[in-house]
């Protein structure tokens, strides 16, 4: 029979898919959230004795919209609740939930998606709420997963969803003439929430969610709802590759390991298949974009089997493929680099050189310019960039490898 | 409610053409909106030199020269529209004539009744 594990699982996957539609149905976060939460709790007890129902979605959407409705009945606005359920024209008792309402259930997502991520909310209100309601995730799994608190992480909820309220952020799909505009809102925030999780790795906590694997999730899901969006598969084979790198990225001792030290042999095979073919598809589409481009840079590092066979000339193409779409100094470093990899240090440090003004508070840079300096072997001025690295804020993992690239300098850390 | 916030140095600036053109615009989408049945009301402001406060300053009321915030950008105008939602409302604003520099502050209405 199923245990509280399976019954926990079934929560964590139809979370999302059950709050959209109760978020419809009601009109309200707050009541959909509570009435999910109350059906849940019921679930679990009705299922441990009648074991799981067929159709659990199905299952927990009409059990939370009884619970809504009873909410709604004791509230003291009812007269004129029950008259927007009359007008629904779903108050009249005990309906269940056919087949076909949980098949349309996948455009309510689509519908909550863009609500989260709508742009007159606060960036950081938009990554919470989507973690919160598609993810399903508490707010004290979500502060765990950015290292902040609990309480900040409730608030900048409670913030979000007030404004969607009184401001009245609508919850639709855009129209066709801001869609593409409100996608890459929708992208921006899964990315965001990729890369804070991939590099807050300081904490020690094992208790801290997989908050790279739930952006690689939503970003799943955005594919599935959107799958004629060529950047939103661009992310999600960006998201791929990259993750497919997480067990080589730091070593025994907590270490970070480079790119070009890895051991290629921990990159998760399975994952680069499905970003290549992912990449391979997407491309042919011919609507290139910045999270395609950075996918295909991404699989190209995928498909060399060791540091020294990668092709930095296309890398160095690639980049400036971008560097058209996002001009950005960041972007032009990036190709800076792989140009000193296709042609040697020295074409690297002039490209690097106009850089310095727009990047001086960039860690990165002075890294990259270290690197490139020792390898020309000018010792001393490669030093001096690891110092003003090290000078700039960075996380612990990294500022040890920092200090270890100077110690084998032979300069002094301090 | 759409607020309009300009630099005032800015209107001082502009021409005679520049400036009819703007008011001609605004004419424009304050006519929109009145034959799709959403205008309420909407008007321009005297510049903000004209602009006196009124406050409670131990437990006097006391009168000032000037806007409330000395900031660059001062309220020009406003629109007071109806909308269905929040993205129609970022409609209309993005819709208003625009210079570099122009704000339109969203803010819907408090509804009272609620």
């Amino acid at each position: 029979m199923n245990t509280d594990s399976e019954v926990a699982e079934v929560f964590r996957a139809e979370y999302g898919l059950v709050l959209a539609t109760l978020i419809r149905s009601f009109g309200d976060f707050d009541l959909a959230e509570e009435s999910l939460q109350e059906a849940f709790s019921l679930a679990v007890r009705a299922w441990r004795a009648e074991g799981m129902p067929e159709r659990p979605a199905a299952w927990l959407t009409t059990t939370a919209r009884r619970k809504g409705i009873d909410r709604l009945r004791r509230d003291a606005n009812l007269a004129r609740k029950t008259r927007l359920l009359e007008t629904a024209g779903w108050v009249s008792g005990d309906r269940s939930t056919t087949d076909e309402e949980v098949s349309v259930v996948t455009d309510e997502r689509l519908r909550l998606i863009f609500t989260c991520c709508h742009p007159a909310l606060a960036l950081e209100s938009q990554v919470a709420l989507t973690l919160r309601t598609l993810g399903g995730l508490t707010s004290a799994q979500i502060a765990r997963g950015f290292l902040t608190s609990e309480a900040a992480i409730y608030q900048r909820i409670t913030r979000a969803k007030r404004k969607i309220r009184d401001a009245r952020i609508p919850y639709e799909v855009p129209t066709d003439d801001s869609l593409t505009e409100r996608v890459g809102a929708v992208l921006a925030v899964i990315y965001l929430i990729y890369n804070e999780a991939h590099s807050s790795t300081s904490g020690d906590d094992l208790n801290r969610p997989d908050l790279a694997g739930e952006a690689i999730r939503l970003a799943e899901t955005v594919v599935s709802l959107m799958p004629d969006e060529a950047e939103a598969v661009g992310l999600l084979a960006l998201l791929l590759l990259t993750d497919a790198r997480r067990a080589a990225r730091l070593d025994s001792s907590g270490e970070l390991v480079l790119l070009e030290d890895q051991n290629r042999k921990l990159w998760d095979r399975e994952m680069i298949t499905r970003g290549l073919d992912l990449v391979a598809a997407v491309l042919r589409r011919r609507q290139p974009g910045p999270y395609q481009l950075q996918a295909a840079i991404a699989a190209v590092h995928a498909q060399a089997e060791a540091a020294v066979d990668t092709d930095w000339m296309q890398i160095a193409a690639l980049y400036g493929e971008l560097g058209h779409h996002q001009p950005s100094p960041v972007i032009a470093l990036n190709q800076a680099v792989a140009v000193a990899m296709w042609r040697g240090p020295e074409a690297g440090l002039a490209l690097i050189g106009p850089l310095a003004d727009r990047l001086d508070q960039y860690r990165p840079f002075h890294v990259a310019r270290a690197d490139l300096l020792a390898r020309v072997g000018r010792k001393d001025a490669s030093a001096t960039a690891y110092r003003q690295a090290l000078a700039l804020p960075g996380n612990n993992v990294e500022d040890r490898y920092l200090r270890r690239r100077l110690d084998e300098l032979g300069g002094a850390p301090d | 409610m759409l607020l309009i916030y300009e630099n005032e140095g800015e209107w001082d600036r502009m021409g005679e053409d520049d400036r009819n053109q703007s008011f001609g615009s605004h004419i424009g989408f304050a006519n929109r909106l009145r034959a799709e049945g959403r205008f309420v009301w909407g008007d321009a402001l005297s510049p903000s030199v004209t602009a006196t406060c009124v406050r409670i300053e131990n437990g006097r009321r006391s009168i000032s020269d000037g806007p409330y915030a000395e900031t660059r950008e001062q309220m020009g105008g406003f629109y007071l529209i109806e909308a269905e939602d929040l993205d129609q409302a970022l409609a209309d604003a993005g819709d208003l004539p625009s210079r570099p520099g122009q704000i339109v502050e969203v803010r819907p209405v408090l509804d009272l009744t609620r």
